[in-house]
């Protein structure tokens, strides 16, 4: 086997240097009527390096790539350009093997990276202070309730939702709630060209804890946080803000600006790839630095070695697992690290410039193709403004026209049916995608393909 | 070559001359390839990109009339640089690409490159979770293979393959058992938890909203049987136990175990962070277990990346199965492949399982870490049902090599016990009185080795757990042991050099009270001299 170096003669050099007759002797703690007496029947046997590549490049054909279509998917994941330098940092030994830096003397290479990349989160996002990343975008925002619950200790249960939050991320919030005594005041998306902010801040009250608010929204909407913010802050509620498109924030104020307390995201976008939803990169930052002893995860900080010099270290750990138990502020214990290092590497090559320019490549195209599908019979744009991404109702069931254009290797874009299967009045939604990857050759596909279909 | 080392090569060459780093100071700070690295927000600029990407045409704007126009202080670096900074970076890291890696608990096996390459397949890379099913059916089946590996492996009955990582899986596993309670209308409050689990586990159950109380241990270090069994009661919703534990040790009560709690109507949690000892040698599903995570970033060798990402699927037993989260998915009589998600979850349960679905919901927003799984069943599929037995077997047989091989110069509290699983542990009992474990790590470090896992489990002073796993080679454990030996001399002799350890590291000891006391957690851009304009006011560096 080609992963074990022991030989025969130093499996039996040991087991001398042990004391044991034979390795079964060291499993002796297993009660014998529990034990195999052989590989597992009916699982098949070892296989070649060769043989397992072509099983697996077998079962990687059955999938249709997204470069291999004409692709307008997003919806909480988006299809950007990775530079090729990105992966080959991450596949350096030395980041893809190392462990938690829980040794800073020979972990300063992660360490140091974590630190940029809190601060890279924190300056994109407009707060004080990111953590060094959690599982994705969605427990990251059920962290955030999580959190604001613990500031209101336990006073106020009531978390008000946004109707247009990503259903999944209000699914795992819900699903969590139910074990916590949280009460979720959520509603469906209303398909409107605005989000109902007023019917928001209608459901705040003085039980809130936190109202939580998707920017752009799940139907791509973009709008003013500042009068959430305000309603939130004057109940004594906290704003937190999910974004799920951080290329946007190259484009748009972020929410900082805009007065959220929490910011969570899925940092999917940058660097990381598509991998059928996993693994992504959960971001998390406070605004005000005085409630960063209540985040959950990680935190990386700067100090001083014994001869003086700068180095970096895991810290605030008081907070964590390992060392409260049950009182932790979070069971997390491994994040997203590898990830957290792929998005790093991304946004120092785009810095500040590329960003910008990355994000208004983005909206540009997808200004185009939203004139170009407004003009297809039967397909009216929803969205007053939008980034990259906006909803389109196609006055028929989205999902049967998506699953046909498919096998035209058009992938045209996220149904709303497909989020929110309960809801019949929403089904003729699409929400479309747009980013620098696509091409005006795709959005002409897309346009002719939907016409077709539609007539 | 039956005869190795034929050329007279020793593992250990002791550098006998102490002055031999010393030399004269350098002006860079460098020190030969030991390279000091700023921070990209010293040597970027605001200004400067390592990405082509056309300028704006100031075209069609419909971003609401909210246009970022702050400065938002993210520096670039141009591709070179980039790739300059992050390789120089990666050079202060430990690995276990570099050398033996032995955290306890952990599991830092080698990661083989098959797997990095299947997992950048277009097919499983360039995919999108939202995709139409006929399009990602391929994708459908690697979860599904995977999953009944795992189901196969366990001897268990159904598995929950979203979980993101270990801690999300002792979740998803705890939320079944509150579903499978509430469904039968038997609320319960309590978890039992072992004093030696790992702290992710009371945390857990705390986060479910369970009180937690410890269960204590017997003189040999295993689970307190008797103890145990007096406590369960009708407020007990189940136990959460460590197998192969954190001491190292088989729980072989565990099945007398798992049945005193279905007795008391609870439900047995495994933690299966070490199940890399047993894979293929005892299945968990025979002594009784109803959940169990794996973490593939441990057993099946996924890549830490330096702190994640993981994944921990959740098997579950036939009373538990019903209750697991959304997505799922299953393979019909036909052979197909189904992804089931909110949409299709009750006609799919009524169809094929007789039933209303009674899952606990959605615990993340997709369908798992696709990129682990791809690895992960690489890794069994190369090592098959053999190899995997193989990989058990390996894993115990040089972690007691260890553990024999150092009783002598270490205290081992539980060495009595009988033998170890994939772990050896030893505490600080005959270090001298101002030497700790902190110091005997450290100076571990400049053997060039990444210290043990320290300080853990808790139940033991000064605790010391070793895991060598199965992919060091008998040479690579030879010089390991002679390095920890001559470590553990020095720390019973007093040897105050093992105080300022480490001496040849990247850094030096760091100061963590500093870290804690004053944070700095992200870069301020440092104040300009009197009457100059800051760098963002510049337009960046």
């Amino acid at each position: 086997m080609r992963y074990l170096p022991l030989t025969d003669a130093d499996r039996s050099a040991m087991l001398e240097k042990i004391g044991a007759p034979n390795v079964d002797a060291l499993f002796v703690d297993v009660p014998e009527e529990a034990r195999l007496d052989g590989p597992i029947h009916g699982l098949p046997m070892h296989a070649s390096e060769m043989a397992v590549e072509k099983h697996m490049r077998t079962l990687s054909k059955k999938n249709l790539a997204a470069s291999d279509a004409a692709f307008f998917l997003g919806a909480g994941a988006y299809k950007h350009h990775v530079p090729a330098s990105v992966d080959h940092i991450i596949q350096r030994g030395e980041f893809l093997t190392a462990y938690t830096p829980y040794q800073p003397e020979i972990a300063q290479g992660t360490l140091q990276m974590l630190f940029e990349f809190q601060s890279q989160v924190a300056h994109l996002y407009g707060c004080a202070v990111a953590n060094a990343s959690m599982y994705d975008g969605s427990t990251a925002c059920w962290e955030a309730v999580a959190m604001a619950s613990r500031i209101a200790r336990g006073k106020k249960r009531k978390v008000v939702l946004s109707g247009a939050l990503h259903p999944h991320y209000a699914e795992v919030v819900k699903t969590m709630a139910k074990f916590t005594d949280d009460e979720i005041a959520h509603a469906k998306p209303a398909m409107q060209a605005s989000p109902d902010t007023d019917g928001l801040i209608s459901r705040i009250d003085d039980n809130t804890s936190c109202v939580v608010v998707q920017y752009p929204d799940i139907l791509g909407r973009v709008n003013d946080l500042q009068p959430v913010a305000d309603a939130a802050h004057e109940k004594g509620a906290l704003l937190i803000v999910v974004n799920t498109e951080p290329v946007a924030l190259g484009a748009i104020k972020s929410p900082g600006e805009m007065g959220a307390d929490i910011v969570v995201g899925e940092g999917q976008s940058i660097g990381v790839g598509l991998q059928f939803g996993g693994p992504y990169l959960g971001l998390f930052a406070v605004r005000d630095p005085k409630h960063v002893r209540m985040m959950p995860g990680r935190l990386c900080g700067e100090t001083q070695d014994a001869e003086g010099k700068r180095g970096y270290v895991l810290t605030l750990s008081t907070r964590e697992q390992h060392i409260r138990r049950e009182k932790a502020t979070s069971n997390i214990c491994t994040n997203s690290g590898l990830c957290a290092l792929a998005f790093s590497v991304h946004m120092t090559l785009l810095g500040e410039k590329g960003l910008r320019n990355l994000a208004m490549e983005n909206h540009r195209l997808a200004c185009i193709a939203a004139d170009k599908l407004a003009e297809v019979p039967g397909v009216s744009v929803l969205n007053d403004a939008f980034f990259n991404e906006f909803t389109i109702r196609l006055g028929t069931d989205a999902r049967a026209v998506v699953r046909k254009l498919a096998k035209q290797n058009v992938l045209a874009g996220v149904s709303l049916g497909r989020l929110y299967p309960q809801h019949d009045e929403l089904s003729d939604g699409l929400i479309v995608a747009v980013t620098e990857t696509t091409t005006e050759e795709d959005i002409e596909t897309l346009v002719s393909a939907l016409k077709e279909v539609l007539s | 070559m039956n005869a190795p080392n034929a050329s007279g090569w020793k593992p250990g060459t002791p550098v006998q001359d102490h002055n031999a780093m010393a030399g004269p100071d350098t002006v860079t700070g460098n020190r030969a390839l030991m390279l000091e690295e700023p921070l990209i927000f010293e040597i970027g600029n605001t200004e400067t990109t390592g990405v082509d990407l056309p300028e704006p045409t100031g075209g069609a704007n419909r971003l609401g009339g909210l246009d970022r126009s702050e400065k938002i202080g993210i520096p670039g670096l141009s591709e070179p640089e980039t790739v300059r900074h992050y390789t120089r970076l990666s050079r202060q890291n430990y690995a276990i690409d570099l050398g033996l890696f032995p955290l306890g608990s952990c599991t830092m096996k080698h990661n083989p490159r098959l797997n990095e390459k299947v997992a950048r397949m277009p097919g499983f890379a360039d995919v999108h979770p939202l995709q139409p099913v006929d399009t990602v059916r391929g994708a459908l089946e690697v979860m599904n293979e995977l999953a009944h590996w795992l189901i196969d492996l366990t001897g268990m009955h159904g598995v929950a393959m979203s979980p993101k990582a270990g801690a999300h899986g002792e979740l998803c596993g705890i939320l079944c058992i509150r579903a499978a309670l509430e469904a039968r209308g038997d609320a319960r409050e309590v978890i039992l938890v072992p004093e030696s689990a790992h702290g992710t586990n009371p945390a857990t159950a705390a986060f479910a909203g369970y009180k937690i109380e410890d269960i204590p241990a017997n003189s040999d270090g295993r689970v307190d049987l008797d103890a145990l069994k007096s406590r369960l009661g009708p407020d007990v919703a189940g136990v959460m136990i460590t197998n192969p534990s954190t001491l190292g040790l088989f729980e072989r009560d565990l099945k007398e175990i798992s049945d005193a709690v279905h007795e008391a109507g609870g439900f047995v949690y495994c933690d299966g962070a070490n199940f890399n000892a047993i894979v293929g040698k005892v299945r968990p599903g025979d002594l009784g277990v109803d959940a169990m995570h794996i973490n593939l970033h441990k057993t099946f060798s996924t890549p830490h990346g330096g702190g994640g990402p993981g994944s921990g699927p959740v098997v579950l037993s036939e009373a538990l199965s019903p209750f697991g989260p959304l997505p799922y998915t299953a393979r019909t009589k036909d052979g197909v492949v189904h992804l089931i998600e909110e949409e299709d979850a009750d006609a799919f349960s009524e169809a094929h399982f007789g039933g209303k679905m009674q899952s606990f919901g959605r615990m993340t927003a997709f369908h798992g870490q696709m990129g682990m799984f791809t690895r992960a069943l690489s890794y069994i599929l190369s090592h098959g049902a053999d190899g995997l037995r193989q990989v058990a077997e390996d894993a115990v047989l040089n972690a007691n090599y260890v553990l024999r091989s150092l009783d002598d110069v270490l205290d081992a509290p539980f060495g009595h016990s009988g033998p170890c699983m994939h772990e050896a542990l030893f505490s600080d009992k005959g270090f001298a009185e101002d030497i700790s474990t902190l110091d005997l790590a450290k100076a571990l470090i400049d053997e060039g080795y990444h210290p043990m896992t320290m300080y853990f489990p808790l139940v033991v002073h000064g605790a010391m757990l070793v895991e060598p796993t199965e992919t060091e080679s008998k040479a690579a454990l030879d010089q390991f042991i002679m390095a920890l030996r001559s470590v553990a001399e020095r720390a019973k002799a007093g040897d105050e050099t093992l105080k300022t350890a480490p001496h040849y590291a990247p850094r030096r000891r760091l100061d963590e009270t500093l870290a804690a006391r004053k944070p700095i957690l992200a870069w301020e851009e440092p104040n300009p001299p009197a009457g100059e304009p800051t760098m963002s006011e510049q337009g960046g560096r």
